[in-house]
């Protein structure tokens, strides 16, 4: 039903087109299986680029991989002696030949091995990839809860004591790296309250519990789910005050619904297929806050891994890393398309 | 502007925790109550756990057995040896024999093989392991029979024994003759040790357990959690809140825990120096009256007080007060301003009109590096140039990463640091020696001293401890009469302790500790307080 109204109302809007009523719910589904397949087959050869490119700048990189190698043991090596671990790791092979070498082993399911770890690639990931999807999972959960209810309340009383508060608050977050949030909310609330734990996956000597883990996830994860939530706040506010000029809801308020109805369905539909692209635009924010939540919180996941793995020119490690955070973002941008073009007919499906 | 808008923020955020978060009882407090575990705090977290790409090489590894073992107290005892080792008389060949009652953690039995396997990867550059070139004495090792095994050496080298405290790993793990960075060992140990490592949880914690066959005695803390936390201060931040049963911590830090009646704090004397190389080729810092005035003119207790907290001792030679019988106790510079100035003015160094002294258009300036993420190097450093400025001598500091500092070595001057408790041929020769110049961080300076060369290689062609000791203190008269570089400080380590157990013996350290050494380098004596 309130379909019919949005498309009544958006049918001007350039970036939609009217979708026929002789397009079938079949061709609609094929288009966006379309999409998806279309998404998928540009994903290898971004992800081949950067991949290249990755590796070039760790070939280009002033670090020495044999420093981390080495560690304190590099106040006692020898030259020479370093120079022969030097050839047996492989490390001063040109460039393309390195690559080739791992290449080779990609193909045949071997990722490699992490220097900086001193372990298979497969392994690092294995044990930390996990942490760092809950970490992520819960910190979007976090600042899509948020913002729907801030961005509600702050357009619902557009003006009001509220309203400024939470805009002024975004706008003021906006500008504060996740870190510094990260360090005065351990400040706060783990050493003056004492409330939650400092940082960790567990109390120290404590076993891996579900209640363990979630007591020591509640701070990083809200604050990765703070930092990430003014922009959407900001937008859902902006584009909820648009929506509650617009004919339907008018129409709505003169049919003498109640507010509550108003606001909650029929204006918040229509902000929100906007909040679904941000947000999966806004996937890249989402791993960089992740790293530096991460590093704060001594979180054993991944992103803590891409610093040390970038330092030690850990060209293995980091290729995956950096493969996993390009397919985060181009997954995150086509979930928000998909979502989009299965919950708005009238959305193109690109192509 | 921006705190205030943190505050809303917070009392936000508080709500929402408040609300989620009414914390049951935690079901695992029963168990940090029971003494026959414990909990600790390091700094530092191993890249690896793997004897070969350096782990705990100078002994206390935990999770291995050396063929000897240090005892606190300056001796090395027989450990997987059965007794002390046989030297043959030119000081190149050592035999040793091994015990027949000691198993891997994964049941295989310790013989020859292991022994010959683990020495063999150290010296293969197959294996690139990080402790070769502190083998480089070692030529090879032989199985003699399934329990004895011998190794040659290249030359004489009288410290052997400290190289036999490294921990010997099962030849199994070593079949494959490749690089060991992606060796088993290096995330899950299999040693002989008195803990067996049952998790580790990278950038987060680790959990030992005792091992029920260790060939020395089941240890009576039978569960050990190791907890990383690099920062000093929130490290110690956890203290005050109790959560840990011991830690390691800086001694300006430790010193605010003395009145704690909680926690014990303990500070060990270690071999650990600070030193400043003087480059021979530097116009400024090759000029031997230049070297003398520097060593006169370095106020060294004041660093010790005021960088150290008190904990720590002046150093003019790398020969460390915690291996007294080396030392020659008058072979040491005073802090003599007045003397240095005189020094200088007589090999016609001239104070200019900038306060910085100039000889035949040489201005007195050098610089001096250290490792930038080293704090305590660069107040060193600190204090050095404002001391070498009272002479007239211009320092200036730069703080680099390591990659930086390699090529520079030979031409300026760095911060260095290091120290084996065992021996002082180590740190002595790599220092002093020089056919040890310019070798990596070894003898950075091109010091050379023939007096100083022939008393060092001496010391280690003899076996007689009085012999070698009369050598070392001929090697220090030698060099103070022409010193090479500015030996500031040796550091004492600075430990938390709950006072649970007992079994704490002090002990001499390494430039490598944390909670491997400490009041635990032992700790599989300890037993829980009655």
């Amino acid at each position: 039903m309130e379909r019919g109204e949005v498309g009544a109302a958006h049918v001007t809007t350039p970036s939609v087109q009217p979708a026929g009523p002789a397009l079938s719910r079949n061709t609609r589904r094929r288009a966006i299986l379309g999409l998806i397949a279309r998404r998928l087959a540009f994903a290898f050869p971004v992800c081949g680029v950067v991949l290249f490119g990755v590796f070039l700048l760790a070939a280009l990189s002033p670090f020495d991989p044999l420093e981390q190698y080495y560690g304190v043991r590099l106040e006692t090596a020898s030259e020479q002696d370093m120079a022969r671990v030097r050839a047996e790791l492989g490390v001063d092979d040109p460039v393309l030949v390195q690559f080739g070498h791992w290449l080779g082993g990609l193909f045949s399911g071997d990722l490699g091995t992490s220097r900086s770890f001193r372990q298979p690639v497969a392994e690092v990931l294995a044990e930390r990839l996990p942490w760092t999807v809950l970490l992520c999972a819960a910190g979007l959960l976090v600042a899509i809860v948020l913002s729907v209810t801030l961005g509600v309340l702050a357009a619902w009383r557009q003006g009001g004591w509220l309203d400024r508060v939470i805009t002024s608050v975004g706008h003021a977050l906006e500008g504060i790296p996740p870190f510094v949030l990260a360090l005065v909310s351990i400040a706060v609330f783990a050493l003056a309250l004492g409330w939650l734990p400092v940082a960790g996956l567990t109390d120290a000597g404590a076993a891996l519990s579900v209640g363990q883990v979630a007591r020591h996830l509640v701070l990083p994860a809200v604050v990765l789910g703070i930092s990430q939530s003014p922009w959407l706040v900001l937008h859902l506010r902006q584009s909820l005050l648009t929506a509650l000029t617009e004919d339907h809801v008018t129409g709505a308020r003169a049919r003498g619904l109640s507010e509550r109805m108003v606001v909650l369905r029929h204006a918040l539909p229509t902000a929100l297929l906007p909040l679904i692209t941000l947000i999966g635009v806004r996937v890249p924010e989402l791993v960089t806050g992740a790293v530096l939540v991460e590093e704060v919180f001594s979180w054993p996941g991944v992103a803590a891994a891409v610093v040390q793995a970038a330092l030690a020119v850990d060209f293995p490690l980091l290729a995956m890393l950096t493969v996993l955070a390009t397919a985060a973002t181009l997954f995150g941008s086509l979930f928000a398309d998909v979502t989009t073009a299965l919950l708005d007919p009238r959305v193109a499906t690109d192509g | 502007m921006r705190s205030r808008a943190i505050l809303p923020a917070i009392a936000i955020t508080a709500a929402v925790i408040a609300a989620g978060c009414t914390a049951p009882a935690d079901p695992d407090d029963d168990q940090t109550n029971d003494p026959r575990s414990m909990v600790l705090a390091d700094s530092y977290e191993p890249d690896s756990l793997n004897p070969l790409l350096g782990y705990a090489a100078e002994g206390a590894a935990k999770f291995y057995d050396g063929l000897l073992a240090f005892d606190g107290q300056r001796d090395l005892r027989p450990a997987l040896a059965d007794e002390q080792p046989e030297v043959s008389a030119d000081g190149k060949s050592w035999t040793v024999s091994l015990r027949d009652d000691v198993t891997f953690h994964d049941g295989s039995e310790l013989d020859a093989d292991d022994v010959v396997a683990t020495y063999n990867a150290l010296i293969d550059p197959a294996y690139a392991s990080t402790l070769s070139s502190e083998f480089r004495m070692l030529d090879k090792v032989t199985k003699v029979d399934a329990n004895t095994v011998r190794f040659s050496l290249k030359f004489s080298y009288a410290a052997w024994p400290a190289k036999m405290v490294l921990g010997i790993v099962p030849s199994e793990a070593l079949r494959n003759k490749a690089p060991l960075e992606d060796s088993a060992l290096n995330s899950e140990p299999v040693g002989t040790g008195p803990y067996k490592l049952v998790d580790w949880r990278k950038g987060d914690q680790m959990v030992w357990e005792a091992n029920p066959d260790y060939w020395g005695g089941v240890p009576k803390i039978s569960e050990i959690t190791v907890v990383f936390a690099p920062d000093d201060n929130t490290r110690a931040q956890r203290m005050q809140s109790g959560e840990f049963d011991g830690t390691v911590l800086p001694p300006t830090l430790a010193k605010s825990f003395e009145d704690s009646d909680t926690y014990r704090t303990v500070y060990h004397k270690s071999a650990d120096f600070r030193s400043i190389t003087l480059p021979s080729d530097h116009p400024v810092t090759g000029d031997s009256a230049v070297r003398e005035a520097l060593n006169l003119a370095v106020d060294r207790q004041a660093m010790v007080d005021g960088l150290l907290g008190g904990h720590g001792s002046p150093a003019s030679t790398p020969f460390s007060p915690a291996l007294p019988e080396f030392v020659e106790p008058e072979a040491t510079f005073d802090h003599d301003v007045a003397e240095a100035e005189r020094i200088l003015d007589e090999a016609g160094w001239r104070a200019g009109d900038d306060g910085v002294r100039a000889k035949g258009g040489q201005r007195a300036a050098f610089t001096v590096m250290y490792f930038a993420d080293d704090s305590l190097r660069k107040e060193l450093a600190q204090a050095f140039a404002s001391d070498a400025k009272d002479i007239g001598i211009e320092v200036e500091l730069a703080g680099l990463d390591r990659t930086a500092v390699q090529p520079r070595l030979a031409k300026d001057a760095i911060v260095l640091g290091g120290g084996n408790p065992i021996d002082p041929d180590p740190q002595a020769y790599d220092a002093l020696h020089s056919s040890r110049a310019g070798d990596g961080y070894a003898n950075p300076g091109h010091y050379r001293n023939d007096e100083v060369d022939t008393a060092l290689d001496r010391a280690r062609g003899t076996t007689d401890p009085a012999q070698r000791a009369a050598y070392y203190r001929q090697v220090q008269k030698a060099y103070v009469a022409d010193p090479g570089l500015v030996y500031l400080v040796f550091l004492e380590h600075a430990y938390l302790m709950r006072e649970r157990w007992s079994g704490y013996q002090p002990v001499v350290e390494p430039h490598t500790h944390g909670t491997t050494w400490g009041p635990w380098w032992n700790v599989e004596k300890w037993a829980p307080r009655t």
